[in-house]
């Protein structure tokens, strides 16, 4: 294709919400009334909030012209580093709003919500053999839920021991929200350098472990897309100390069917159900995030447990050591369910999940590399890191490219992160692109570097084609304005 | 396999540009200690038919609705849900994008959140709202930590009749830190006593729900001013009913420096417990401590309106460990479900709908009543209520499951002093005939 995907259409204007209809409308079929008003003591009585009244034909207008100023996976290529933008099967739509599970109260007896627990109770199953870390809970609502979770866990740990401990070591690859979730947990968390090949170095770890140290927070493949080889010293040293080793498994998709998370020495492991597992995003979620633990920290884990006996399944609050609930129910069971729903469809395919996703990353990576700075060369996993250092001589940021890449038709990838590489453009494309829509990505990125070369404003200027252009981000912050 | 699109002759062009003689030397990097040597133990793949069919299958041996009636709430609604937001939610556009962090293709995100953030701040009479959290549990354990943040101090109390699901996931949260966390005693009319309250020391915040766990209303205006009493203590109001206030007075209203609860009434699934949707909301002076996303408003270069993320200095990816929570991602799809369900049912509409599930609570109430089982409490409820039977009520409510009604919770578990009790609920989805007939097996 030569032209670029990105090309103008007609889309609309839309007023705020509160802009638009008129007193008396409604949107909602109410019911019939059928009992008698009550009195209520007009102290307790309010004015009722200020909505607008829609028809229902104002409201599906609205959000349909709102949708159409987003980009989703389904409009395009979405390769945001880090987040693992799959493809988001339709049939798991189809299968969480059947009204058994849609419908389900989660306080029903056990008897009536065998099929729930049923599902659960499997799940659990195929993240223990997916991850070889057997003892499983998926009670936490999102990735960085399940960090929390991770760092109760080893707060639990150290405290059944007789000694509480009060640091965790974090490498400067992790995500943003290790250090954040330490902190909830009373930790101190402290930095950890990579070596130069953007891995972690054994003797850095050992330097920094003491016995006053809960563990470390690692994310393998890291945030450079790097498989971290010396993961195995690393949690030798931290396990000589006593302390336990956090994996976030955000990046999972790398390695299923290539590495067994248990036998190289992690404990606990956080999953993004909405990353690996093809659960949508949502524009912000809900996601999920289950942990997954060795058999000796099971007794850690939130209640209730979901338990199978002979051929009934149960919820099990008898564990004394347990870190307690981190949700009300048993997290987001209508994420649990479309995972769920994958994985069936998936089955044996798995390993070839991460080949593929490997595969794309590395042909990228490949093809790009004389064109964009790669601060790491070396096979990567599933993403990919380059910086802007060659377009920086035209005066071309990564910012630029970012927004160029939008008129081309294509989501950006994820910029500026991580923060151990100035300027960085991190790309994962998922094993759901094909060649050609790869093959389509890399023309529109050397496009766009010729263009750096040639007229770098046309990319200060960019993007020329969504509904709005660059936003003002510091007047927002300077004097916010959250609601009309 | 269907999403996965590589033929044999693209992943062998691909290998070849690679450089890698095959799918496995594309893990080179991997040490050959740290490779799994067993292949994964996961069952065949199934077709689309075949999963439909299995799903189908798992789900009918649920006791849900239309199937069942169920008289529970407790913290989740069965509330009718306008095929609109279902299909609107199906708008792919909205599901399939994540985090809005290029705002010049996530306008319809981004006005989404900013509509619900206006909307959820007029619901609950507040000056500014996030973009949602968890749940109404962890919103809560949030905000009882932003208590903390805000007023230096290190205890907080609360009631114990806010949920006790959301009370266990406080404890959870406040386990490791070293701050303490009081329990408020019940009174005999079902509300929180606050008599005790000045003899408790320094409080960063005091934590009420209302409608409470026992559905009973509490009378947050006076709680408030006796809260006040000490100006630095944070006065947080929960909530599990959303649908309360088209008919209450606001916490906002009644003097509440956070108001946080759980959003699911609001056209989202009750899905055995989750998604859900922590609404979280608080007054101007607190924005900076709050946790979770803010979406503002501001301009593009042309001058043309926009939204944005903003006041990401509060939070995880600037500034790490002293960010104000770890929550990044949070339930965004469902605070859109939410603003779908506010618009269609609107100012007028709303103040129906809860008259209307208070009206047909008070109908169950009164029919109970005069059959001798009545309520331990004096206190207004709004459409939810306990209701004692002295006699028990096991073997009834044994009978009604028969008939494929789930006549409320019993309270045992929760309250074991009310072994006698049960919770019971009643929404605009439960009729006057349904409700008849729960009344019937109940007189026997």
């Amino acid at each position: 294709m030569k032209d670029k995907m990105g090309t103008t259409g007609l889309i609309f204007n839309e007023p705020l919400l509160w802009e638009k209809g008129s007193p008396g409308r409604k949107g909602l079929s109410l019911p019939r009334r059928d009992v008698d008003e009550t009195p209520l003591d007009a102290a307790l009585v309010g004015d009722g909030p200020d909505f607008p009244d829609l028809s229902e034909l104002d409201v599906v207008r609205h959000f349909t012209k709102l949708s159409q100023w987003n980009f989703g996976v389904d409009s395009g290529m979405y390769p945001l580093g880090s987040c693992t933008m799959k493809y988001n099967p339709k049939t798991n739509e189809r299968q969480a709003s059947i009204p058994g599970f849609a419908g389900a109260h989660p306080l029903l007896p056990e008897s009536l919500s065998q099929g729930a627990l049923e599902l659960m109770y499997d799940l659990q199953g195929y993240l223990g053999e997916i991850t070889g870390l057997p003892a499983v809970s998926v009670q936490p609502a999102a990735g960085s839920h399940g960090e929390l979770t991770g760092m109760l866990i080893f707060a639990a740990y150290h405290k059944n021991k007789g000694k509480p401990r009060t640091k965790v070591l974090i490498p400067d690859t992790a995500h943003g929200t290790n250090p954040a979730s330490a902190a909830l947990c009373g930790f101190t968390s402290v930095g950890v350098k990579s070596g130069p090949d953007g891995v972690l170095l054994p003797e850095s770890v050992a330097e920094l472990m003491d016995e006053d140290t809960a563990g470390i927070m690692i994310t393998n493949p890291n945030t450079l897309g790097l498989f971290e080889d010396n993961i195995r010293q690393v949690a030798d040293i931290v396990h000589q100390k006593g302390g336990l080793v956090y994996g976030d498994g955000a990046n999972m998709n790398a390695v299923m069917g290539i590495v067994n998370i248990g036998d190289i020495g992690v404990d606990v492991l956080h999953l993004n159900l909405h990353k690996t597992f093809s659960t949508p995003h949502g524009g912000g979620g809900p996601g999920a995030g289950p942990v997954c633990v060795t058999p000796e920290l099971e007794p850690f884990l939130p209640v209730p447990r979901v338990v199978k006996d002979g051929d009934i399944y149960r919820l099990d609050e008898d564990y004394p050591l347990s870190v307690g609930k981190v949700h009300a129910f048993y997290g987001n069971f209508g994420i649990l369910l479309r995972a769920y729903s994958y994985i069936l469809s998936v089955g044996t395919y798995f390993k070839e999940v991460s080949q593929y996703a490997v595969l794309n990353a590395n042909y990228i990576k490949e093809r790009l590399k004389g064109t964009y700075h790669l601060p790491y060369d070396r096979p990567c996993m599933h993403e990919c890191v380059f910086t802007d250092k060659h377009q920086q001589e035209h005066h071309v940021a990564t910012l630029d490219i970012a927004k160029r890449l939008m008129d081309h038709g294509f989501h950006p990838p994820t910029i500026y992160f991580p923060l151990v590489v100035s300027g960085a453009i991190m790309i994962e494309p998922t094993e759901s692109e094909s060649k050609e829509t790869l093959d389509q990505f890399i023309d529109a990125m050397k496009q766009i570097a010729q263009e750096a070369v040639d007229c770098p404003d046309c990319l200060h200027e960019s993007p020329q084609f969504p509904k709005v252009r660059r936003l003002d981000e510091t007047a927002a912050a300077r004097n916010p304005c959250l609601k009309g | 396999m269907r999403y996965l699109p590589h033929t044999k002759e693209d992943i062998q062009e691909m290998l070849q540009v690679v450089g890698a003689a095959d799918l496995d030397a594309l893990f080179s990097s991997i040490p050959d200690e740290c490779r799994r040597k067993e292949a994964m133990n996961l069952p065949d793949p199934i077709t689309e038919w075949e999963l439909n069919g299995h799903m189908d299958c798992m789900a009918a041996s649920m006791g849900a609705p239309p199937f069942y009636k169920v008289f529970m709430g407790a913290g989740s609604y069965h509330h009718y849900i306008p095929e609109i937001t279902r299909q609107l939610l199906l708008r792919s556009e909205f599901f399939t994008a994540y985090t809005p962090y290029q705002p010049e293709i996530s306008q319809g995100t981004l006005q989404t959140i900013y509509e619900y953030q206006t909307l959820v701040t007029r619901l609950l009479g507040m000056d500014v709202a996030n973009a949602s959290m968890y749940d109404g549990a962890s919103g809560l354990a949030e905000a009882l930590l932003m208590t903390i943040r805000a007023t230096r101090r290190k205890k907080v109390a609360v009631s114990r009749v806010v949920h006790p699901l959301y009370r266990q996931v406080v404890k959870t949260y406040f386990a490791p830190t070293g701050f303490e966390v009081v329990e408020l005693p019940v009174g005999t009319d079902g509300r929180t006593d606050l008599s005790g309250l000045a003899d408790l020391g320094e409080l960063a915040g005091v934590a009420l729900q209302s409608p409470n766990f026992f559905g009973c209303i509490e009378d947050l205006e006076a709680a408030g001013k006796a809260i006040h009493t000490d100006k630095k203590t944070l006065f947080v109001v929960g909530f599990s009913e959303p649908l309360a206030y088209g008919l209450l007075k606001s916490p906002g209203a009644c003097g509440a420096d956070i108001a946080c609860g759980e959003g699911q009434s609001f056209g989202i699934p009750q899905s055995f417990g989750g998604p859900g949707l922590g609404m979280f909301a608080a007054k101007q002076k607190y924005v900076r401590t709050m946790p979770g996303r803010l979406i503002g408003k501001t301009t593009d270069r042309d001058g043309k309106t926009g939204f944005v993320l903003t006041l990401a200095t509060r939070e995880q990816h600037i500034r790490r460990e002293k960010a104000t929570s770890n929550i990044c991602s949070n339930q965004g799809l469902c605070a859109t479900a939410a603003t779908m369900y506010m618009a269609a049912v609107g100012g007028t509409g709303i103040r129906e709908l809860s008259r209307l599930n208070r009206d047909r609570a008070e109908y169950l109430k009164a029919s109970l009543a005069k059959a001798g089982h009545t309520s331990p409490f004096s206190a207004p409820t709004f459409n939810e209520f306990v209701v004692r039977f002295p006699d028990g009520f096991a073997d009834t409510w044994q009978a009604l499951l028969e008939k494929k009604i789930v006549a409320g919770l019993h309270l045992a578990p929760y309250y074991p002093e009310m072994s006698d009790c049960w919770l019971m609920c009643v929404t605009e989805t439960i009729s006057k005939n349904t409700i008849d007939s729960l009344v019937k097996e109940v007189v026997k």
